[in-house]
């Protein structure tokens, strides 16, 4: 193992680690407002929109990412929609956290306890002043552990964009490892900055969870 | 001048009719107490009263506000609904406090989002209401820093803060420990004498000889017979009433 490989490689390891953190981040906005409205949708039963978000949660969820990302990339073209990889990657990565936090946030959402309603609906609120100010509050509270893992599991999913040439950390990894013949270290330094972004997030978001739930505390 | 007015009033889950008929009057001030075994149909009433039930069929008035029932769901009937609710406080067994929210906030909740009071006038008025309940010094405690007793307490403040023409009250004290009791019933028993109008179902019976102007005895639905508090636990009319009495002493 060479020091000096590490050294050259990490400034491009970094540049594309940006990359992952970027794909990761606006793909988590998208699928937080995406799962927000679907789970919204499913619990008051709008019509016509319940059975899409129903539709697309369980085919997003009975469905490989990567096939996904395939469908996206390379057959919707077909169809006249050519999306580049890095939006193609934003697309299928967004969609696919979005029906999983869709699910996180409709079982935080009926996880609260029915009085909880009733006591609102009895002093006069509407549902939606009750569902804003009363059930949403406290079930962000519950989704949080559930929203954590999804977050760690995008992230790691931006590795799979490689495959559609994002210059991703994943991709630029290869990249390296093409020129320099050193996998071992290359990849092992590419787990090693997964894991110090997964770690970062997981802190953050076990802190969020520690001070939403302050109130809980005797 | 009546302040709830109740015809026919029936309701059923599927094929269970829970209420058979009720009819109901009850005037301003007047303190009224339910009692009947589990399943009677006591909770259902109470809930009717707020339309956290649908009633099946009947006719309810709250002072000036009459909904008619079995009607369509659109949003003038919500509407409807929504103004009897504001005007009736209503009790849970199990408080259902907003965890979330301290005791002030709690209480302050219902002038700011349905009054629109001003943040800092709902303020005074929260505290002065958990002074009334004795929890002046609880003001900033999450509900689950507080006893049950305390809770039911908060949740009353809470209901006193709409400033409603009546009080309904399921059960307020069938959570809590024996020894939290007294200090929620006597809440109750200040707001009778202040002449807040109430309906409260309880098995407290000495409480009820305290300050009932009237017990209704419920059983399968039906109102069984009612009267003074003397008339029903000393001599009542009806076999089923002196049996649950038994029961129930
Ligand atoms: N939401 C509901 N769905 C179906 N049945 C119900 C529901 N609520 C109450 N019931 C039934 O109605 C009857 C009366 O219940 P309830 O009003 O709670 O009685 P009580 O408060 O006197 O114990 C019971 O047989 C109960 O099983
Ligand atoms: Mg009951």
């Amino acid at each position: 193992m060479d020091v000096t490989i590490i050294i050259d490689s990490l400034p491009s390891l970094l540049k594309a680690t940006l990359m992952t953190i970027l794909l990761a981040a606006i793909s988590i906005i998208i699928a937080l407002v995406l799962g927000f409205f679907a789970a919204i949708v499913r619990i008051l039963k709008v019509r016509i929109l319940n059975g899409i978000a129903t539709a697309y949660v369980s085919i997003i969820r009975g469905t490989p990412l990567l096939v996904q990302i395939f469908v996206i990339y390379y057959g919707l073209p077909q169809i006249g929609i050519s999306l580049d990889p890095i939006s193609s990657g934003v697309v299928a990565l967004s969609l696919n956290a979005g029906a999983y936090l869709s699910e996180s946030f409709r079982a935080a959402i009926l996880a609260v306890d029915n009085g909880q309603m009733e006591a609102s609906l009895s002093m006069g609120m509407t549902y939606s002043q009750a569902l804003r100010r009363i059930i949403l509050p406290q079930s962000l509270r519950i989704a949080i552990p559930t929203l954590s893992n999804t977050f760690i599991v995008l992230i790691k999913d931006t590795s799979l964009v490689s495959v559609i040439t994002v210059t991703e950390l994943l991709q630029m990894s290869s990249l390296i490892i093409a020129k320099t013949f050193e996998p071992l270290t290359i990849y092992l330094l590419a787990a090693a900055i997964y894991w110090i972004l997964i770690t970062f997030f997981t802190t953050i978001l076990d802190k969020l969870e520690v001070r939403t739930s302050k109130y809980l505390v005797r | 001048m009546s302040i709830i007015q109740v015809n026919n009033l029936r309701k059923s889950f599927g094929t269970n009719e829970v209420l058979k008929g009720i009819d109901l009057t009850i005037t301003k001030s007047e303190v009224v107490v339910i009692m009947g075994p589990s399943g009677s149909g006591k909770s259902t009433l109470l809930r009717c009263l707020n339309f956290l039930e649908e009633p099946t069929e009947g006719v309810i008035r709250i002072g000036e506000f009459q909904v008619v029932t079995g009607g369509k769901a659109n949003s003038k009937r919500k509407k409807e609904i929504r103004e009897l609710r504001k005007r009736t406080g209503f009790v849970f067994q199990s408080f259902n406090l907003f965890p979330h929210k301290t005791a002030i906030e709690n209480v302050m909740e219902g002038p700011i989002i349905i009054h629109g009071t001003k943040v800092e006038e709902a303020r005074i008025l929260a505290k002065a209401l958990l002074t009334k309940v004795g929890l002046g010094d609880r003001c900033d405690y999450y509900p689950a820093q507080l006893s049950g007793g305390q809770q039911q307490r908060v949740a009353i403040a809470r209901s006193l803060a709409l400033n409603p023409m009546v009080m309904l009250y399921d059960e307020p004290t069938s959570a809590l420990d024996p020894e939290l009791v007294k200090e929620v019933l006597q809440v109750i028993k200040d707001l009778a004498r202040e002449g807040m109008t109430m309906i409260i179902v309880t098995h407290e019976m000495s409480f009820a000889k305290d300050v009932a102007d009237r017990v209704i005895f419920m059983d399968k639905g039906v109102i069984v017979e009612q009267g003074t508090s003397e008339e029903i636990f000393l001599k009542p009319k009806e076999e089923r009433t002196r049996q649950f009495l038994s029961i129930v002493k």
